[in-house]
């Protein structure tokens, strides 16, 4: 298993977690990290860990084992400061499909102790920046899936986070939706040096400078850079890389 | 192919992430995530005007129908806190208010599990203020929505005739009565205890009785609201909600005080009686009674006030990841 890079100021820090459902063992020592202001993606089958994973890093579940770090706090001991400067959009939808845009992301800010024109002001600009402003007050139910995705963007940015963790946020998007949401989140990076992790098992939303982790029945194979997990494997594409060392075949992407 | 490209987009300001964009919550904060928590409840209550109306018809039909039909077969007695006899729609409003309660906490608790199912209560648990507060907050929205529905029905059941009287004054009841083995040592105490503790001025004398009710609907909201709240962590899918119907709100409806008298039941079937004496729900009805005339029931308030502490240090602890009995199954966010 790769060892993780640890610096004070990854955006991301896991250290040797493990987690279990009964006997079943979800995560197997796990340790990764997601630098600042870098797109980091997280590749594994259905069933590989990665929503347990996500579960753990925003204190759904419990980390009993290892540790978690958000910027440098740590997710058990403090939790309030590290889910501070968590964003997160989940797999499912989850977002209120009776209220606005607009409303949706003020419910939001208001998690977050951000109420009154300062709420509105960053709705407004967080909307502005997926380009959903103009149907700031169309009822959620009314978008696309791409367009709620995107919504759902700007709502995890409302609290101007520095880790964004997105768990498969292309599922069920047509082609169009799909690559507005990954270029979304790209620019992203670029203009607010978010560190993002962005869980899927699908290989072509991997970029050649992008971080990736590698994430198999609860383990972490890889974790690095994309040239590097081609040298290291000898392979020409990501994809082929991810069977040699998964030993899985090539049904990834229909998966 | 790859969709692994930067895209333009429009050139924004680039935000501050680092300690001084997330400076310590203060209270400040923690009024605005209440606030929000709140408004949301109510905005969601307002935008599903179906469930305003089945909210408002259920007790109403209680009124209008079950109470007029049996005004002649339940006669209610002199018994506190009446003062003279009364028709039984008067006495069964407080029972149908509790009933507002107790539906909407359970329709709270509906939507929580399907909030879990759907993956929306992720939102709400990972926010960054303790657990407890945000479960808390989550509770007093859903009593401002049964508010919302209590003053609703009021409204109706004022042009019913069905008013609480003028109030002078408020007064602390209780219904303490020395045990049969103390007399010797504390004197015998019979008659309930009465402290008049406020004169209410004149202006306010008609209305009071709608105020008053206020603080007791809050704290048997909070009570029923914590109970439902511990019970969504406990029902593990949609489809069990059936079972609470059936083993939950009919039960604690039927075996209170809400349709009849105490006295009356326990004419008829003592075990019965001892059941509503043991029954929580019971006492929210009869601390909202009293509150209509004036009155503190403080055994009914302490016994309540009990009871939600109780219900939502279990809710708390079902929530909490580390302990709770959800995490052990699968997370309290659903789905994950």
């Amino acid at each position: 298993m790769s060892q993780p890079h640890s610096s004070s100021t990854d955006a991301l820090l896991v250290h040797d977690v493990s987690h279990s459902f009964g006997s079943h063992v979800v995560l197997d020592h796990v340790s990764l990290n997601v630098p600042q202001g870098k797109f980091a993606v997280l590749l594994g089958l259905n069933g590989a860990g990665k929503s347990t994973l996500f579960a753990l890093v925003t204190r759904l579940y419990d980390n009993v084992t290892g540790e978690i770090k958000i910027l440098g706090y740590d997710v058990r001991r403090r939790p309030t400061e590290a889910l501070q400067r968590l964003g997160v959009c989940f797999q499912s939808r989850a977002i209120d499909p009776d209220l606005s845009l607009f409303q949706n992301l003020l419910y939001h800010a208001a998690l977050h102790g951000i109420g009154g024109k300062e709420a509105k002001t960053r709705a407004t600009a967080a909307l502005e920046k997926v380009v959903m402003g103009d149907r700031a007050h169309s009822k959620v139910r009314t978008l696309s899936g791409g367009q709620a995705r995107r919504v759902e963007i700007a709502r995890s940015l409302m609290h101007r986070p520095g880790l964004l963790l997105l768990d498969e946020p292309t599922v069920g998007l047509d082609i169009g939706s799909r690559e507005s949401v990954i270029n979304i989140v790209r620019a992203l990076v670029k203009q607010e040096q978010l560190g993002v992790l962005w869980a899927t098992h699908l290989f072509d939303e991997v970029a050649l400078d992008d971080h990736v982790i590698l994430l198999h029945k609860g383990r972490v194979l890889y974790t690095g850079a994309v040239p590097g997990l081609l040298t290291q494997t000898g392979s020409a594409s990501i994809s082929e890389a991810f069977r040699k060392l998964t030993g899985t075949t090539a049904a990834l992407e229909a998966a | 192919m790859t969709l692994a490209t930067s895209g333009a987009l429009p050139e924004t300001s680039s935000f501050s992430h680092d300690d001084a964009a997330h400076p310590k919550l203060t209270l400040a904060n923690y009024w605005a995530c209440f606030k929000g928590i709140v408004w949301r409840e109510v905005l969601r209550f307002l935008h599903q005007t179906e469930r305003f109306f089945s909210a408002l018809v259920r007790p109403l039909v209680w009124l209008f129908i079950f109470a007029a039909g049996f005004r002649t077969v339940l006669g209610v007695s002199i018994i506190p806190p009446y003062e003279t006899y009364v028709l039984y729609e008067e006495y069964v409003t407080p029972g149908l208010v509790g009933m507002i309660l107790l539906f909407n906490a359970m329709q709270s608790s509906l939507s929580m599990v399907y909030d879990r199912e759907t993956g929306t209560m992720r939102t709400l648990l990972v926010s960054p203020f303790p657990r407890s507060f945000l479960l808390l907050s989550k509770l007093l929205g859903g009593v401002a929505v049964a508010l919302l529905q209590v003053f609703a029905f009021l409204a109706v059941a004022y042009f019913w005739s069905i008013q609480p009287p003028p109030l002078t004054e408020l007064k602390l009841f209780t219904a303490y009565e020395t045990p049969e083995f103390l007399p010797q040592i504390l004197g015998s105490i019979k008659e309930p205890i009465v402290y008049s503790f406020f004169q209410v001025p004149s202006f306010l004398q008609p209305v009071m009785g709608y105020l008053t009710i206020i603080p007791a609907l809050v704290v048997a909201g909070l009570m029923l609201g914590s109970l439902a709240l511990f019970m969504s962590s406990v029902i593990k899918q949609l489809e069990n909600f059936a079972g609470v119907m059936n083993f939950v709100i009919f039960p604690m409806f039927f075996a209170s005080s809400a349709l009849y008298p105490l006295w009356r039941i326990k004419e008829s079937s003592p075990l019965l009686f001892e059941i509503c004496r043991f029954n929580p729900f019971s006492y929210c009805v009869e601390l909202i009674r009293f509150a209509f005339y004036g009155y503190v029931d403080v055994t009914s308030l302490i016994i309540v006030t009990a009871c939600t502490i109780f219900f939502l240090a279990a809710a708390v602890y079902a929530y909490n990841p580390s302990k709770g009995l959800i995490g052990r199954r699968g997370g309290p966010g659903g789905g994950a």
